[in-house]
């Protein structure tokens, strides 16, 4: 159903050629997810007590200038706005939960796509490299992102239904597979008050682990606990403030690739993409083993 | 030597050329360069030409390979030699899941370690693997021989039918109905002669052999429980 | 004493052949397994009927005035896109379920009538390949048989995802019927009861599946059409993400679609029946714009040139026949009638060939038993029957008033019952009302 792709830097050199590097590894997932595109980048961290928000609206013509203003005026300091394509990035000086409550009440018009501190999301229908192009991604400089393109499965094919799902602060999900047992675990969600919004399985696991998280768990028992709760098949990549990691399903049919050179570690459903980065042909290969979770950070 | 850039040339080109060779053909030696993980390289062979790769390739190298003699020189996707019918691939690095596939004749050999499915459903064909092997490996392997130098993953040989399986290192566990064998001197022979073929020095007397314990063969309602 | 028979309740819930079933289970401590479809009560073609020529609509004169039957199979990739001279072709079903005689004999009246046969979960026979002009080779989970010789020798090729029988099983073959022949192209020890995997086993999934069908078309120089089979569950999905993984053909199988053996439980209870399969796929390829340059085939309990018409009109491009196909070649004749009480069952009852004691020697190993279908008869009697489907297929058209039977629309259509209404997106008799639209 789809391509999964990651970079983490490990040198400046390759973090100024991030979105570059990723938009190539992308493209070359087309064929494995014709239907739409998406990338997390994480980069440009807010300042100490703001929180970075990526937006979208469909109208190539609505007004994020006005929204900023607006948000500006409500919160009191200064909220600054950074437009690509059908999607804008806001900082503002403010948490989370408030900025979620305004935007619900005044602007229940603009999707929030993303909320953190480094994080940024733009994904959309359409041909990698229509989104490539569409949101300029090749400019993105940043540590590490994330990249998915769509072959739909089982929900429908519009921007919503894109991966990479946002399921908490600086956290993201693309999926490779197919999970069995969704529906259900989206009722039990709801009711734990995570918010849902498409019939996508996806989403589901991205509710899940936002829900494991709340309640307490560190990311690497989330994703244990999702190994039991979760029934299908699925390569995960989880984007993460200062990494990223890898989880297969135990019966792991949906191929993986990881590699690593001494400037980069990346993941790729299929060895093509990573062979289009610099100094591929001498990286270690390998591949990760099910039900084992693979991560990366700068701590 | 015949050199085919695969940044210059379609896939779909060289395989066709490949294809259109006259079982005479005197063009025998092919070096194929910057595979990048493409798919389907040198598939569908038929005819006693040599076929090496230089880099990593992906899903299905050398599928249904007949005769040919086909060398990667670097890391398999998966699927590599699947369904072959005879003549002989190697791959120099890992290779990936379902190696050796419904493979049905001629030699796989693969010198590092191969992910799942090593193996699965296969019908007759030799595979030696230099390093170890991932789960479910030889799932419902009909016919043929597996030898793993290193260690198996969970559920070897699960379903297994009349395959044999020689393993050296250790085996997470067994899969249904796959049971340890007596390892006779016939087998010390198969397994001596086949890592001889695959050019890997191992001692056949530290293999260990494994096979099928014949008991779902014909539905028994006390066997039950393997299904 | 004599009972009162008017004091005999049967149960709805548990009638007869429930506690028949029951005590089965209680003494064997198994699945029951058996050939043939779901016998069950469903909705099914019979529930449209076809609007005729009236005044507003003029009908054709038969002989004289053309009706025509060709289909193109695989326009959208193949170098050699494949032309058949009726839209009703013939199942894959494999030699091991069937003997060789029943093989040959399809292949002959297949070629005879222009249209394509399909080999099994066993691989290709000589004798099939020999005697049908259009044969469609498969390419199924468990890969029995399966080279590139054949790939290439076939005129198309289909990977089966599923059947409409059981669809996410695997094939299933019981020792009686594996003989050194079918062992032999099995690669199988000879008498054990075949196991079989339900998932292809270098792919998982619609994305791995573009892969696998580039690889199959690399092998085979991109000549043949590929098609995709699946048993009918999520079919607009399916449809779609076929589509998309680069099918040039999609064959869709109705839970009706026959088995040679597998569970009752699989056969009953799985999948959704061809009608409203039919309109589902035809759906999904129009949403993808992808109507008629994909081609879709559907299977499953098509029965008679009425059903024919009917898949046709809901947009389908041609049909599959199995369970029919046997029925012509003797399945349940009134022949041989101890034999089928030796099976322990009747003819017109009987489902049982998963037995391999096939009393009209169609699904059977046996040499004694097959001696009873001579490949000549065979191909001659079900000729017949192909040449009664298509003569009926074109009365139905050229009443509607069509020239190609291909030009049958919906709105030839209108259903006799609700769910036939609500499944095949066509109006109650007498009505304007589809269920689920405009509100209702």
């Amino acid at each position: 159903m789809c391509g999964i792709v990651g970079l983490y830097t490990k040198n400046p050199d390759i973090e100024q050629r991030l979105g570059d590097y990723l938009s190539s590894m992308l493209i070359e997932m087309t064929e494995r997810g014709p239907d739409s595109a998406g990338i997390a980048v994480y980069r440009n961290p807010a300042p100490k007590g703001a929180t970075k928000l990526t937006l979208h609206n469909a109208d190539p013509n609505y007004s994020w200038p006005q929204l900023a203003h607006d948000m500006q005026e409500e919160l009191g300091d200064k909220v600054s706005v950074e437009v690509r394509g059908s999607h804008a990035v806001l900082i503002a000086h403010e948490q989370y939960p408030a900025i979620r409550a305004w935007l619900h009440h005044h602007h229940p018009e603009v999707s929030v796509v993303s909320v953190g501190d480094k994080i940024e999301i733009y994904k959309e229908m359409g041909l990698p490299a229509d989104v490539v192009q569409r949101f300029h991604l090749r400019d993105l400089r940043g540590t590490h992102a994330l990249g998915h393109t769509r072959m739909a499965t089982e929900s429908a094919v519009t921007t919503e239904h894109s991966h990479p799902f946002s399921t908490g602060l600086d956290l993201c999900l693309v999926h490779n597979g197919s999970l069995s047992n969704h529906n259900r675990l989206r009722e039990r969600l709801k009711k734990h008050d995570i918010e849902i919004r498409t019939d996508n399985d996806t989403e589901v696991a991205a509710g899940y682990l936002t829900w494991r998280l709340r309640e307490g768990a560190t990311l690497d028992e989330a994703l244990e606990a999702a190994i039991k709760d979760l029934d299908g098949f699925y390569t995960f990549a989880v984007g993460t403030k200062d990494g990223f990691a890898v989880l297969r399903d135990p019966i792991a049919c949906k191929h993986a690739v990881l590699a690593e050179t001494d400037d980069w570690v990346a993941m790729a459903t299929e060895y093509r993409s990573i062979a289009t980065l610099p100094g591929a042909d001498k990286a270690v290969i390998w591949e990760p083993v099910p039900a084992q979770i693979y991560s990366w950070s700068r701590a | 030597m015949i050199e085919v850039d695969l940044d210059q040339t379609e896939i779909r080109d060289l395989n066709e050329r490949l294809h259109r060779l006259p079982p005479d053909t005197n063009e025998r030696a092919w070096h194929i360069v910057n595979p990048k993980g493409r798919h389907a390289i040198g598939v569908g062979l038929d005819g006693p030409i040599t076929v090496t790769i230089d880099g990593h390739v992906g899903f299905y190298c050398a599928g249904m390979n007949k005769q040919a003699e086909v060398v990667v020189n670097g890391h398999a996707g998966p699927g590599v030699a699947e369904n072959m019918m005879s003549g002989f691939v190697r791959v120099r690095g890992n290779a990936s899941q379902s190696a050796g596939a419904s493979a049905r004749g001629g030699l796989l050999v693969i010198e590092g370690d191969t992910s799942s499915r090593c193996g699965i459903s296969m019908k007759g064909a030799d595979i030696v693997v230099g390093g170890s092997v991932g789960h479910m490996s030889a799932f419902m392997a009909q016919r043929g021989n597996l030898v793993v130098c290193g260690d198996a993953g969970r559920s070897l040989g699960d379903s297994i039918y009349e395959a044999r399986l020689f393993v050296r290192g250790s085996v997470e566990s067994l899969g249904a109905d796959c049971v340890e064998k007596e390892l006779r001197p016939e087998h010390l022979d198969i397994l001596t002669k086949l890592l001889d073929r695959a050019g890997i020095r191992a001692n056949p007397r530290e293999f260990k052999r494994y096979g099928s314990a014949r008991k779902l063969y014909n539905f028994n309602v006390d066997h039950a429980a393997a299904y | 004493m004599t009972v009162d028979p008017r004091l005999l309740r049967t149960s709805h819930s548990f009638p007869p052949q429930v506690i028949q079933e029951i005590h089965r289970a209680a003494d064997q401590g198994v699945y029951e397994i058996r050939g043939f479809g779901a016998k069950r009560k469903l909705p099914t073609f019979d529930d449209l009927v076809l609007l005729g020529a009236s005044i507003s609509r003029y009908p054709l004169e038969g002989y004289r005035e053309r009706c025509d039957t060709n289909v193109v199979l695989g326009t959208r990739f193949a170098k050699k896109p494949i032309e058949l001279k009726i839209p009703i072709t013939i199942a894959g079903m494999s030699f091991g379920a069937l003997g060789a005689h029943a093989k040959e004999a399809i292949g002959r009246a297949a070629t005879a009538m222009g249209t394509s046969s399909t080999t099994g979960d066993g691989g290709m026979t000589q004798e099939e390949r020999l005697s049908s002009k259009t044969l469609v080779y498969q390419v199924l989970p468990s890969r029995y048989g399966l080279n590139p010789d054949d790939l290439r020798r076939a005129d198309a090729i289909e990977v089966v995802v599923g059947q409409g029988a059981k669809p996410g099983g695997g094939g299933m073959l019981l020792g009686q019927k594996i003989t050194e022949r079918v062992a032999g192209m099995r690669d199988l020890p000879v008498g054990i009861d075949q196991r079989s995997a339900c998932r292809h086993p270098d792919w998982t999934g619609p994305d791995d599946l573009t892969i696998k069908i580039q690889e199959l078309r690399e092998i085979t120089d991109w000549e043949k059409p590929i098609y995709v089979k699946v048993g009918a569950t999520r079919v607009t999905y399916d449809v779609a993400l076929a589509v998309k993984a680069g099918a040039d053909v999609i064959v869709v199988d109705g839970m009706q679609g026959g088995t040679a053996a597998t569970q009752d439980v699989f056969i009953e209870h799985a999948g959704i029946p061809t009608l409203p399969a039919v309109r589902l796929a035809v759906e999904s390829l129009k949403e993808l714009d992808m109507h008629r340059k994909v081609q879709l085939i559907v299977s499953g309990g098509i029965r008679s040139g009425a059903d024919v018409a009917k898949a046709l009109a809901l947009g389908a491009d041609a049909v599959a026949i199995g369970v029919a196909t046997l029925i012509a070649l003797g399945c349940n004749r009134p022949v041989y009638v101890e034999d089928y009480h030796k099976i322990g069952t009747e003819p017109g009852y009987c489902h049982h060939c998963h037995t391999g004691r096939c009393p009209v020697g169609v699904t059977t190993q046996d040499p004694e038993l097959e001696q009873r279908l001579p490949p000549e008869q065979g191909a001659r009697m079900l000729k017949n029957y192909l040449t009664t489907m298509t003569l009926e297929l074109q009365t139905l058209a050229r009443a509607c008033g069509k020239s190609h039977v291909l030009n049958l629309e919906p709105e030839d259509l209108a259903a006799l019952t609700v769910e036939a209404a609500a499944m095949a997106q066509v109006p109650l008799a007498g009505t304007n009302w589809i269920p689920g639209k405009n509100g209702y």
